[in-house]
């Protein structure tokens, strides 16, 4: 089991029925019932995945006695992917640079000799 | 599975095995990728970020070979070092990868090149470490301090809900 929050966050987002919700709660809240609806499972089984979401941080539920319903945790959800993209980004950048190195190189290498390692 | 899909760089951080796979592909034959990434020269005008220094010390890419790099900036270095376990022209480079201030840590690359025709390659670099708090730290090091304070703010959030 993951323990750290962004691992949580990860590991709930692994589930395509949880991705599923968490994209349907970007359009806006939705009560269990109605984001059973759509799938052919019990309301019982999305209660569970919503209890991930939630332990995950990436969902809320509101006190309302009857409706409760479920509220999308946006920040944390732009936060990972932020994250991840800046990760993305970096080796897109260090990708560039080979890109450029890639197009200075002549065709053929200069001569098969081996560079050996020489502590400077 | 989370990911980002771009005609450029793919990145997918796996939900349940410590690793970070990234694809990406070139405009040169595997030959050129291969070279580009053993010949110390040429690594040394890619591998490290634009706002460092990066000096190597050795980088002999070769089965049983070993590497040791230096990035500097502000009088600052940060070392990293590690072992070639497995290469194979054109085709493979397996090995290790320390990060200095993170002695204990290491991280298990894999890259592979495939031709993909029209003298085009694809690269696949898979790093995979031996927990998540690491691939999560392994993630975030090397990223500017933005993302640290993002991944602060981040664990506030998560904190308090």
């Amino acid at each position: 089991m993951a323990a750290d929050p962004l691992s949580r966050v990860f590991s709930a987002l692994a589930d395509p029925t949880r991705r599923d919700i968490v994209a349907r709660l970007a359009v806006g809240d939705a009560t269990v019932n109605e984001l059973a609806a759509p799938y052919d499972v019990t309301v019982q089984a999305v209660s569970k995945h919503l209890k991930v979401l939630e332990d995950a941080g990436l969902v809320s539920r509101s006190r309302e006695a009857q409706r409760r319903p479920v509220h999308l945790e946006a920040n944390v959800f732009d936060l990972m992917t932020k994250w991840i993209e800046r990760y993305r980004r970096q080796a897109e950048e260090r990708y560039r640079r080979l890109d450029d190195v890639l197009r200075s190189m002549p065709d053929e290498p200069p001569a098969p000799t081996r560079q050996e390692g020489t502590p400077s | 599975m989370t990911s980002t899909t771009h005609r450029e760089t793919r990145i997918v951080a796996d939900p349940d095995v410590p690793l970070v796979r990234i694809t990406r592909e070139f405009d040169a034959p595997p030959e050129k990728v291969f070279r580009a990434h053993t010949d110390p020269d040429l690594v040394a005008q890619w591998l490290g970020p634009r706002d460092l220094t990066m000096t190597i010390d050795h980088y002999d890419c070769r089965t049983g070979g070993s590497y040791r790099y230096v990035h500097s900036r502000d009088g600052e270095d940060y070392g990293f070092h590690g072992s070639f376990h497995e290469v194979r022209p054109n085709e493979l480079i397996v090995q290790t990868f320390t990060f200095e201030g993170m002695p204990d840590g290491v991280a298990l690359e894999k890259l592979v090149l495939e031709d993909i025709g029209g003298g085009r390659t694809r690269l696949t670099a898979t790093s995979l470490v031996d927990s998540f708090a690491d691939r999560d730290a392994f993630v975030a090091s090397g990223m500017e301090t933005g993302v640290v304070e993002g991944y602060e703010r981040l664990d506030e959030i998560l904190a308090r809900s």
